[in-house]
C-alpha cells in the first residue's frame, strides 16, 4: 500500500525529472532564453524557437477563456439563484456528459460546426480564411472547458450560506443587489481560482484544438489567423521526432514547458481558494 | 428604482442566454454527430478489420479500433485499480487522523489530475523507450494507467470518506488486524460507489488520445499480444478525418458516433449503479466536484478535528 | 406605566414544509417597544416563525404560508407593497454572526447605500455613529478597512446588529442570536437589546430560560409547531397555567 502511494506521490517529480533529462539534449546546446523568444523553427537546421508556437497557445487559451468565463459566471447564477430546482436536475448529466465527450469527437465537432462557421464570419472582419484559426480553436475550447469551470462555480454558489443572503435581504436589497454586492464577492476567490483551472485545461488540451487551429508555423496577429499551439506541435511530429536527436530532445522540451505552466497555474488557483479567502 | 429592475432584467437575459448557448452546444454537439454519423455507420463497420484500400474508400471497418480501445482500456482501468484501491484505503484507514498528510496528498493527487494527457503522453514514451519496448499495447496501457490513476484515487477516496467513521471503530475494536478491516468492512460497505468510481475512470481512457499517441502506434488487425502495436478509436477518428477522401471522412464520423455511444453507456451505467445499489445515493461525479468547497474548508476542518482531539483528551 | 401597544398582529398564522405542517395556528400580539422572547426547545418552528416576519420564506419554494401578519395595519403576507420597503422595516439577526464579504465600515454602510445615501460624508458620520451605539466604535475605530472576519465572532455578532440598524428599522428579529458566543459576548448582546428596547420593538428567539428569565417582557412559549402559553415575562414565569409549561420550567431551569 505504502509503496503504492509513494510511486503515486513521486509521480509529478517523476515526470518533471522525466521530460527534464530528455530536453538536457535541446538544453545544452541553446540557451532557455533563445528556445522560449525565437522566432525561427526550423529543426532540420537545428533552429528551435519555441515563440510561435508559445504565442499561439496563449492565443487559444486567452480567447477560450473570454468566451467561456462569462457564460459560466451567469450560468451558475442563474442555475444556482434564479431557476428551479428541477431544472438545475436536468442540466447536471448534461454537464457531465459534456464533461466526458472525448476531445478527439470536439474536435470533429469543430471541424463540422465551427470551421465552417468562422469561415463565413471572416469576410465580415474584412479577412478571407479557411476557418482553421485560433478562433476556431478558441471556441472548441471554450466548450470544452465550460462544463468543468461550470461544475466548480455551480458548488461555489451553492455553498454559500443562505443566511448570508437573508442578511442581505434583510437589509432590504434586492435580490440582484444581493448577488452583485454579496454572492459574488464572497464567491471571487472560487470564480478566480476556477478560471485558473480553466486555463490550465484549455493550455494543455490537444486533440480537438489540433483538429481546427490549422497549424501553421507563425506568430499569430489576430484572432482570425492559424496558429500552432504547443500540444498540436508536440501531437503532429511525434512520428518524425524519433530520427532527429534533438528534434525528440526539442518536443520533450515543448512538453516540459506545458508540464510546468499546467502546474504553476493549478497550484496558483488552488492557492487563491484557500489563501484567498480574505472575507 | 427602475433603473435597478432593468439592470436585473438585463443580466436575467443575459443569463438564460448563456444557459441556452450551453444548451445548444451539447444538442449541437450531440446532434452533428448523430447526423453525420448514422448514414456511414453499418454491421460492416462494426464487424470487420480495415481491408486492403480501406483508406481510400474500400471496404472494411473499425473492429480493429474498438476491440483495440475496449483492450487498452480495460488493460489500463485494471492497471489503475490495482494501484488505487490500495492507495485510496491506505489514505482513510491509515491516514485517516493524519489530516495535513492527507490534504498534501490530496493536493498532489489534484494536480496530477490536472496534467494534460499529453505530457502523460510524452512521460509513457520515454518510460517506453527507457525500459525498450516498442510502440505496443502494453506501452499504451502503461500510459493511460498513469493518465487515470491519479482520477480514480481521487473518486474512491470521496467515496471512503463518506464511509461512518463509527463503522471503522468498531470493527478495529472487535481486534480485526488493521488490513482485515480495511478490506472487508470498507469493500462491502461500498462496491457500487467503487464500480461507479472504475466505470468513470474507464471512460476517460477510452477517450483520450493524446496520451497514445506516442505510445500505441496504430495497425489494422486485433492485437494477439500485449507487444503488438494496437488501433484505437480516438486516433482512428482522428487518422480518417485528416483524410482528403469523404469516404473516409464520413468513416470517421461514423467512428465518433461509436466512440461517444460507448462512453454514453458506460456513463449510463455508472449512474445506474451509483443510484440504485447505494444506499445513500451517493453521486461521485458530484462529490469529486466537492473538492474545491473541501479546500476552502480545509482550516476549519483542521480546527474542528483539533477541538474534537482536545475534548477526547480531557 | 402607559399602555402597551400592538406593534406585530400574528392571526392564524399555517405554514407547511411540502406536506409537513410545521407552524399551527400561531396567534401572537407582540407589545411595542418591548422584548419579546419566543422559548421552545429545538425544531418546534421558532425560527420559520421569525422568516415569516419578514417574509424570507418566500425564498424556499416549498415552504406555503397562510394566515395574517399585520404590521402598522397592513398584512404583510398579502401586501402589495415592494417586499424590500417591508424587509427593511426590520433587523435581522442570525444564529452565527454572517458578516457581509466587505470591510468593517462597508458591513455598516452596505444598508445605506442601498437604500441610496452615497455621500461620502454622510456615510461616515453614521457608520460611527451605529458603532458607538452597539459599542464597538472604540475596538475598530483604527482598522475599519480590515475584513469583517477578521473581528471576533461577539464583534461580528453586534456589528451584525449595527448592519440591521442601518436601515432605521422599527423591528429586531433576532433569532437564537448568542448561541455561538462566549458568555461575555452574550452579555454584552443582551445588554444592546436592554439599551436598544426604548427605540426598538425586539422579537428574540431563544432555547435558553435563562437568557428569556433576563431580558424578556412578553414571553411566547412553543412546542411542536404550537403555542403552548404566552403572557407578560412576571406572569409567564411565576406563575405558568399550563402543565407542560411547569414541566419545561422545571426541567430546564435546574
Amino acid at each position: 500500500m505504502l509503496a503504492c502511494l509513494l510511486l503515486v506521490m513521486t509521480m509529478p517529480l517523476l515526470i518533471g525529472i522525466g521530460l527534464f533529462l530528455k530536453s538536457t539534449l535541446l538544453l545544452d546546446n541553446n540557451s532557455i532564453i533563445n528556445l522560449l523568444f525565437s522566432k525561427t523553427w526550423k529543426p532540420l537546421n537545428q533552429n528551435f524557437g519555441f515563440y510561435p508556437f508559445i504565442i499561439s497557445s496563449i492565443w487559444v487559451t486567452l480567447t477560450a477563456i473570454i468566451i467561456a468565463a462569462p457564460i459560466c459566471l451567469l450560468t451558475a447564477i442563474y442555475l444556482t439563484q434564479y431557476s428551479k430546482k428541477y431544472f438545475l436536475k436536468i442540466m447536471h448529466p448534461v454537464i457531465d456528459i459534456l464533461a466526458g465527450i472525448p476531445s478527439v469527437v470536439y474536435g470533429v465537432c469543430g471541424v463540422l460546426i465551427i470551421v465552417p462557421f468562422v469561415s463565413t464570419i471572416a469576410p465580415i472582419f474584412g479577412k478571407q480564411s479557411s476557418g482553421y484559426t485560433i478562433l476556431s480553436g478558441g471556441i472548441v475550447l471554450s466548450i470544452m472547458i465550460t462544463p468543468f469551470i461550470l461544475n466548480i462555480l455551480i458548488e461555489i454558489f451553492r455553498n454559500i450560506p443562505d443566511e448570508l443572503k437573508e442578511a442581505s435581504l434583510s437589509l432590504g436589497a434586492t435580490k440582484w443587489e444581493t448577488i452583485k454586492f454579496v454572492l459574488i464577492k464572497k464567491a471571487s476567490p472560487g470564480i478566480i481560482s476556477s478560471i485558473g483551472l480553466g486555463i490550465s485545461r484549455a493550455f494543455g488540451e490537444t486533440m480537438a484544438v489540433l483538429m481546427v487551429v490549422g497549424n501553421v508555423t507563425k506568430i499569430p496577429k489576430n484572432a482570425l489567423d492559424p496558429g500552432y499551439p504547443l500540444p498540436a506541435l508536440i501531437a503532429n511530429n511525434y512520428g518524425e521526432m524519433l530520427s532527429i536527436p534533438m528534434y525528440d530532445s526539442a518536443l520533450m522540451f515543448g512538453a516540459l514547458i506545458l508540464f510546468v505552466v499546467v502546474l504553476f497555474f493549478n497550484i496558483i488557483s488552488r492557492l487563491t481558494i484557500t489563501k484567498l479567502e480574505i472575507y | 428604482m427602475m433603473t435597478k429592475k432593468t439592470e436585473e432584467n438585463i443580466f436575467k437575459v443575459l443569463m438564460v442566454l448563456s444557459t441556452s448557448i450551453i444548451i445548444c452546444g451539447f444538442l449541437l454537439i450531440m446532434g452533428s454527430v448523430l447526423i453525420k454519423g448514422l448514414p456511414t455507420l453499418s454491421i460492416e463497420m462494426l464487424t470487420e478489420v480495415p481491408q486492403g484500400g480501406y483508406y481510400f474508400g474500400k471496404g472494411g471497418g473499425i473492429l480493429n479500433a474498438i476491440v483495440g480501445s475496449l483492450y487498452l482500456s480495460l488493460g489500463a482501468t485494471f492497471l489503475a485499480f490495482i494501484v488505487a484501491l490500495p492507495v485510496s484505503l491506505f489514505m482513510n484507514v491509515y491516514l485517516i487522523n493524519k489530516n495535513k498528510l492527507l490534504n498534501v496528498i490530496r493536493y498532489l493527487l489534484d494536480l496530477l489530475w490536472g496534467v494534460p494527457s499529453i505530457v502523460y503522453g510524452a512521460f509513457g514514451f520515454i518510460i517506453m523507450v527507457y525500459f525498450g519496448l516498442r510502440t505496443s499495447l502494453l506501452a499504451g496501457i502503461i500510459t493511460v494507467a498513469l493518465f487515470v490513476i491519479p482520477i480514480m484515487i481521487r473518486a474512491m477516496d470521496e467515496v471512503f470518506k463518506t464511509v461512518p467513521r463509527g463503522l471503522i471503530e468498531v470493527a478495529f475494536s472487535l481486534g480485526s488486524t488493521k488490513s482485515e478491516t480495511a478490506f472487508k468492512v470498507f469493500f462491502k460497505q461500498v462496491i457500487p460507489s467503487v464500480v461507479t468510481a472504475v466505470l468513470l475512470s474507464f471512460g476517460r481512457a477510452i477517450g483520450d488520445a493524446a496520451s497514445i499517441l506516442f505510445t500505441t502506434g496504430y495497425t489494422d488487425s486485433i492485437p494477439t499480444s500485449l507487444l503488438e502495436p494496437t488501433a484505437t478509436l480516438p486516433l482512428a477518428v482522428f487518422f480518417q478525418l485528416s483524410s482528403p477522401i469523404p469516404e473516409v471522412q464520413n468513416r470517421a464520423y461514423a467512428s465518433a458516433l461509436v466512440l461517444i455511444l460507448i462512453i454514453l453507456i458506460i456513463s449510463l451505467l455508472a449512474r445506474i449503479i451509483s443510484n440504485k445499489n447505494n444506499l445513500k445515493k451517493f453521486n461521485i461525479k458530484n462529490a469529486v466536484n466537492k473538492r474545491f468547497i473541501y479546500y476552502k474548508n480545509i482550516r476549519n476542518n483542521y480546527n474542528l478535528s483539533y477541538k474534537k482531539r482536545r475534548k477526547s483528551q480531557q | 406605566m402607559k399602555a402597551t401597544e400592538t406593534e406585530i398582529k400574528i392571526n392564524n398564522l399555517n405554514v407547511f414544509h411540502g406536506n409537513h405542517h410545521t407552524l399551527k395556528n400561531i396567534n401572537i400580539e407582540i407589545p411595542k417597544q418591548k422584548i419579546t422572547v419566543i422559548l421552545g426547545s429545538s425544531g418546534c418552528g421558532k425560527t420559520t416563525l421569525l422568516k415569516c416576519l419578514n417574509r424570507l420564506t418566500d425564498l424556499y419554494s416549498n415552504i406555503k404560508v397562510n394566515g395574517e401578519i399585520i404590521i402598522n395595519g397592513e398584512d404583510i403576507l398579502h401586501s402589495k407593497e415592494d417586499i424590500t420597503n417591508i424587509r427593511r422595516k426590520m433587523g435581522l439577526l442570525s444564529q452565527m454572526p454572517y458578516p457581509l464579504p466587505m470591510n468593517i465600515y462597508n458591513n455598516i454602510a452596505y444598508g445605506l447605500k442601498i437604500s441610496g445615501r452615497k455621500k461620502k460624508k454622510y456615510l461616515n458620520k453614521r457608520v460611527e455613529y451605529y458603532l458607538k451605539q452597539i459599542n464597538l466604535w472604540e475596538e475598530v475605530k483604527d482598522r475599519l478597512k480590515d475584513p469583517a472576519s477578521s473581528l471576533s465572532l461577539g464583534q461580528q455578532q453586534r456589528l451584525c446588529l449595527a448592519r440591521g440598524l442601518t436601515v432605521d428599522p422599527n423591528i429586531i428579529l433576532a433569532d437564537e442570536p448568542t448561541s455561538a458566543l462566549d458568555p461575555v459576548s452574550s452579555n454584552a448582546i443582551e445588554e444592546l437589546f436592554l439599551n436598544l428596547k426604548q427605540h426598538y420593538t425586539t422579537v428574540l428567539v431563544t432555547h435558553t430560560l435563562r437568557q428569556a428569565k433576563r431580558i424578556a417582557d412578553y414571553v411566547v412559549f412553543m412546542y411542536l409547531g404550537e403555542i403552548i402559553e404566552q403572557g407578560p415575562a412576571d406572569e409567564f414565569f411565576n406563575n405558568p397555567k399550563m402543565e407542560k409549561t411547569k414541566s419545561y420550567l422545571r426541567g430546564t431551569s435546574n
